[in-house]
């Protein structure tokens, strides 16, 4: 089991209890990704409110395995008060973790390092990827308005 | 049969995967393949390769008996009246589509129905839906039971004058229901209708044998049936393939080519245009070989036994719900473990050398229909023991342990 317990870490599991920013914004206030993983079902709907260039609230609503949502969980907490660009940043550092690539550890990831075991499990990957792309969407869109 | 003694011929059976013995319980996605069959491509490729029906050569001729004498072993395995009623395909998925288009967008109109279930995997409703999109023709869905079953009740309320095309999955790939194929038929012919059965299922399963059920369409893929990938069979009626339009044009399916027009082959070439796929329909000839050997009706009743088996120790656990009727069921059990999402089970599983499968079956609209967005399946085939489902369960029991634990 010891792999297994590399990739279900206890702060991975706390994530998936007990969501973090779970919910959704009034559409007044933040624009809306909905993403799903067509080949497992998975799917997620991100909010997020993006005032001059900065993250200002995120939340998320979703179906799916624990990789998936506790992903958008931690992403959610993660990219809350950061700018567009440190936020697309940590987008890029979660991609090459998950591809498991060396990445540079004088940035602190907090929980979301948590995440690195799933690198060692390719079919699940797709599940913690869901999340960070809604973002990188969400971001994108949120430039181009 | 003896499945222990049958494991020998299949290589791939004996490896360890994750420090364990690999069960392999995902053969409703795709069985393994014998020796048998593994050497008849590998003969081909070496011995005999070589285009059909045009070479003037030797191995022209070998390779054409090859491809041609696979056909008649089709033929047989379904008991079709003739082998030009059997088309070769690139699987279920290909058939499905042939039908599609050469029929149900060449002839349907506006106010015509096509008759279909939510159980059908997406191979059997994406083409038919589009088609219904494209024609103007109405889109219909047979209304389930309670354990999502078919019933003729319902067929009967379904089925109409208007209704020109039904189509239905012979055994489906999650409930693992067998639908009444020949009572459909006689529904279905009673309205003018046609029948299509999508025997991706049925075929490695069960004997099959259309005169019998008197469907108009039977598709199956070879993969699922111990055969290579990238082949499968269409089979239609003469009369119906003989209205039906080609929808792939090219090479090998002419009869003249003028400048403005063209005519097409017989039956069931016609259908086959390009270089066929020579080295999988020999394999898929040996495949049968293979299975014609054991004898259908021997695979499905130790398959029977199996499910049974497993079924009885599954809902011993707490938490499991299984998906399908209680009663009859073909070779696969789908379920959900309470507090284990359906993908994480397949991890803790995999990490036990366990093979099954999670997600959405390529069946959307069913797992709407189940209230649920993935579930997890565990399919057997005429090489899996009581051993297996006995670590299928215990790897179960530990995975609810398992993910328990990291909750508490």
């Amino acid at each position: 089991m010891s792999s297994l317990d590399d990739l279900y870490r206890r702060v991975i599991m706390d994530h998936y209890q007990k969501p973090r920013n779970r919910g959704k914004l009034d559409e007044s206030e933040g624009l809306v990704v909905n993403l799903n993983n067509p080949t497992c079902g998975d799917s997620i709907s991100l909010s997020l409110k993006v005032e001059e260039g900065k993250v200002v609230d995120a939340k998320f609503l979703g179906e799916g395995c624990s990789i998936s949502m506790s992903s958008a969980s931690m992403m959610t907490e993660a990219v809350k008060g950061k700018s567009a660009e440190e936020a697309l940043k940590l987008a890029h550092i979660f991609s090459d973790m998950m591809q498991g690539k060396e990445i540079d550890d004088s940035i602190d990831l907090g929980d979301i390092e948590a995440l690195s075991g799933v690198a060692k499990f390719p079919a699940r990957i797709k599940c913690a990827t869901l999340a960070w792309k809604a973002l990188e969407q969400g971001i994108r869109q949120a430039g181009e308005s | 049969m003896n499945a222990k003694e049958l494991r020998q011929y299949f290589p791939i059976l004996h490896q360890e995967v994750n420090g364990h013995p690999l069960v392999y319980l995902d053969n409703a996605a795709t069985s393994q393949k014998p020796i048998q069959v593994i050497e008849a491509v590998d003969k081909y490729y070496k011995e005999y390769n070589s285009n059909v029906h045009r070479g003037v050569h030797t191995l022209g001729s070998r390779a054409t008996d090859g491809y041609e004498g696979a056909r008649e072993k089709v033929r047989a395995f379904i008991n079709a009246r003739e082998a030009a009623e059997v088309v070769f395909t690139r699987g279920t998925t290909t058939a499905v589509n042939m039908v599609a288009y050469g029929f149900a967008r060449a002839f349907l109109k506006p106010g015509d129905e096509i008759v279909t279930t939510l159980v059908e995997h997406h191979s059997n409703f994406i083409p038919w839906q589009q088609a219904a999109k494209a024609t103007g023709a109405t889109f219909k869905f047979i209304p389930l039971a309670e354990d999502g079953t078919v019933t003729l009740e319902a067929v009967k309320q379904a089925i109409t004058a208007n209704t020109k095309l039904v189509a239905i999955h012979h055994v489906s790939n999650v409930l693992g229901d067998t639908t009444p194929v020949k009572e459909i038929a006689e529904i279905a012919h009673r309205h003018g209708a046609l029948l299509f059965v999508d025997g991706a299922q049925g075929a490695p399963h069960k004997k099959i044998d259309v005169q019998e059920l008197d469907c108009d369409f039977y598709a199956f893929s070879s993969h699922k049936m111990c055969g290579p990938t990238g082949v499968g069979v269409l089979y239609g009626k003469r009369e119906v393939l003989e209205r039906m339009e080609p929808v792939e044009f090219g090479g090998e399916m002419i009869d003249f080519v003028e400048h403005f027009d063209s005519t097409w082959k017989e039956l069931p070439w016609k259908f086959e245009g390009g270089t066929p796929i020579i080295a999988g329909a020999i394999g898929l000839g040996a495949a049968i070989d293979f299975l014609q050997e054991i004898g259908l009706d021997n695979i499905e009743r130790h398959e029977k036994k199996l499910v049974a088996y497993a079924m009885e120790q599954m809902r011993e656990i707490e938490g499991l719900t299984i998906y399908g009727p209680a009663e009859n069921r073909s070779s696969l059990i789908t379920f959900n473990l309470a507090e284990v999402h359906p993908h994480d089970l397949a991890t803790v599983l995999d990490s036990h050398g366990i093979a099954i499968r999670a997600g959405h079956h390529c069946a959307q609209p069913l797992m709407r229909w189940l209230n649920v967005t993935a579930t997890a399946r565990a399919s057997f085939y005429l090489y899996n023991t009581e051993e297996e489902v006995d670590a299928l369960v215990a790897g179960l029991k530990k995975a609810k342990e398992y993910f328990g634990n990291v909750f508490s």
